[in-house]
């Protein structure tokens, strides 16, 4: 499966060239860019880790691509996104989000049923790759 | 005053302090601009200060007991009359309403005192209140959106794009089981959201618990297809307040991100429907079911960016506000100040937008507009280049009448939007080169290649009836 979480996860993964393109639209709005990479895709996983502080001060496309690529060598098989926030009064929120790495297997998840009373169901989203540690959750290969 | 003021009998609504042309209206002042068309023989001044009476202290006749009251502050005063370019026998009353007439929190007892009785005096032949400017003071004392455009976004964690919606069809008919099926393929194939149509309450062929319970099996089994959040919009509207209670309270305990409700609940019940909203961490969407019987007509009636306006002091989440390129009425001016009046927080008056006034919601939540009615992913540059990225875009028949299946329409609206968002980020002329970059990313999508065979061209070009006054000509999309 693929997870579709993000701005742009029904497109062919982006190359580098059209993710710094996104890159200089955010940085042209003022919006600063930040990278986060887990190993938990499940929807109200709120907090990926950061990969360092927002790069509030970086005006350069350049750099902020050369981050996102460090970032996939230190954690080559997790999800990695990028994040522009904008910090404008009234909105004060993430702008635009989408994944620029997935692991080379995408294995899902599980949907629990719990049947209570009166044929109502409590359903639990389960990611498959919870089932193993953390750090160890995708295989590397 | 003079002392004929206090004569028993008839006299002008002018001559009576009605027609205040000298009047500066206070910030605190809530001010009403009404599209008045006097009967033969009666002056725009009298008319307007009709209008102000009529909606504020006055009735037919000279009251002595006026005199035991300040009546000066109570009463509105119309302090402007301009007429309307174009259009003979038409004029726009200012009026300025002292915010004691009004109760804290209310939109029951606002409209009440503006719409209440003037709609049917004799004098005019016509009467359309055209905008409101709510002051700061007033605004404040309405709870506003049960979570608001930010924290929705925050809360379903989609960023940078329109939300993509899609009510459910036939709406009327299908059994609950079948039902949750078109709520399944819809969301796993790539939509945000589903919804019920605004008549789809509890009727014989589906009841309500059975409809909740298959379109949430639906939601669940699309979440863990695709890792994102799903919802769709369950349509608590009943008879009784009690029922919609019961109703919007299943909903939360089966875990529905968000309820729906229509407007033709009435507005202390949306109030009343907003603040459970809020306190039970459920979007709300509102249907506008019934507005156009009083928003369509220029002369007559009530503009829908009052409606607008109302609704967000009420404290919806999301309402629809109109698609310009769909089968619904919808000028793109009109609805540009529709948009502005629910997204923004200072709203600047604009003529061609049809915004009397300045208005500011002092960080009131803003509104997401919701864009329904017969549109397609053949017009998403057209959809977005008008209607920008805080909206929800909903393909009702262009998802579910996809020659492929449900999902596949889906899924074409998905890539056209993402494909347009990503066009116009890299800085490209989108609203001219969409049909390229549509094309170039049907390559990719057999899905949106099938649904650009199958609508590429379909257009609703009707000439609109609500325009703003300024603009000469209605524009053609």
């Amino acid at each position: 499966m693929r997870v579709t979480q993000g701005t742009f996860s029904y497109l062919p993964d982006f190359t580098d060239e059209e993710i710094t393109k996104q890159i200089a639209y955010a940085l042209d709005r003022d919006w600063p860019c930040s990278v986060e990479f887990t190993d938990d895709p499940h929807p109200r996983n709120s907090y990926w880790e950061m990969w360092g502080l927002p790069m509030f001060d970086l005006k350069d496309p350049a750099g902020v691509l050369l981050e996102v690529n460090e970032c996939r060598k230190a954690y080559p098989n997790h999800y990695i996104r990028l994040n522009a926030y904008d910090a404008r009064y009234g909105r004060q929120t993430t702008a635009l989000q989408f994944i620029v790495q997935r692991p080379a297997e995408e294995p899902g998840f599980r949907l629990d049923r719990t049947e209570v009373s009166d044929r109502r169901t409590q359903y639990t989203t389960h990611p498959y790759a919870l089932d193993r540690p953390q750090g160890d959750r995708y295989p590397t290969s | 005053m003079s002392g004929g003021r206090w004569s028993a009998g008839v006299i002008p609504y002018a001559e009576m302090g009605y027609w205040r042309p000298d009047y500066q209206p206070k910030d605190s002042d809530i001010l009403a601009a009404f599209r008045i068309t006097p009967q033969q023989g009666v002056p725009p001044e009298e008319a307007g200060a009709a209008v102000a009476g009529e909606s504020s202290t006055a009735t037919w006749t000279v009251v002595w007991t006026d005199r035991l009251t300040s009546y000066e502050n109570y009463q509105a005063k119309c302090y402007r009359v301009e007429p309307v370019p174009g259009q003979e026998g038409q004029f726009i009353a200012y009026i300025a309403y002292d915010l004691d007439l009004f109760e804290e929190g209310s939109i029951a007892n606002l409209t009440s005192s503006i719409i209440g009785n003037v709609f049917g005096f004799k004098a005019l032949k016509a009467l359309r209140l055209e905008d409101m400017r709510i002051p700061t003071h007033y605004v404040k004392t309405f709870q506003g959106p049960a979570h608001g455009i930010v924290m929705e976004r925050e809360y379903l964690g989609k960023f940078g794009r329109p939300l993509l919606g899609a009510t459910v069809k036939p709406k009327l008919g299908l059994s609950a089981r079948n039902y949750g099926r078109v709520v399944y393929e819809a969301l796993r194939g790539g939509l945000d959201f589903t919804k019920d149509d605004e008549n789809i309450n509890s009727q014989p062929f589906m009841r309500w618990r059975d409809r909740f319970l298959y379109c949430m099996e639906g939601v669940n089994k699309a979440q863990a297809a695709t890792g994102e959040i799903k919802g769709h919009y369950l349509n608590v509207t009943a008879g009784t307040m009690e029922a919609m209670y019961e109703r919007a309270e299943f909903a939360k305990e089966l875990g529905s991100v968000i309820v729906m409700i229509d407007l033709t609940i009435g507005y202390t019940a949306i109030q009343s429907m907003a603040n459970w909203a809020r306190a039970n961490g459920t979007i709300l969407h509102l249907h506008r079911a019934g507005h156009s019987t009083y928003t369509r007509q220029k002369n007559h009636g009530v503009s829908f960016r009052v409606i607008a306006k109302w609704m967000r002091l009420a404290g919806v989440d999301h309402i629809h506000a109109g698609t310009v390129v769909g089968k619904l009425e919808g000028d793109p001016n009109s609805v540009a100040g529709f948009y502005d009046t629910l997204r923004l927080d200072k709203v600047a008056a604009d003529p061609v937008k049809g915004l009397y006034f300045d208005q500011e919601w002092a960080s009131l939540p803003g509104t997401m507009p919701v864009a329904s009615g017969g549109i397609h992913a053949g017009q998403m540059h057209q959809l977005l280049h008008y209607l920008d990225e805080d909206v929800v875009l909903q393909f009702g028949g262009g998802t579910i009448g996809h020659p492929m299946g449900i999902a596949a329409g889906a899924a074409a609206n998905r890539v056209a939007l993402e494909a347009m968002i990503k066009a116009r980020n890299e800085g490209r002329d989108f609203l001219k080169e969409g049909g390229d970059i549509l094309r170039a990313a049907a390559k990719h999508s057999r899905e949106l290649d099938v649904a650009l065979s199958t609508w590429g061209d379909i257009t609703f070009n009707y000439e609109s009836t609500d325009t703003p006054d300024v603009v000469e000509t209605p524009v053609s999309i």
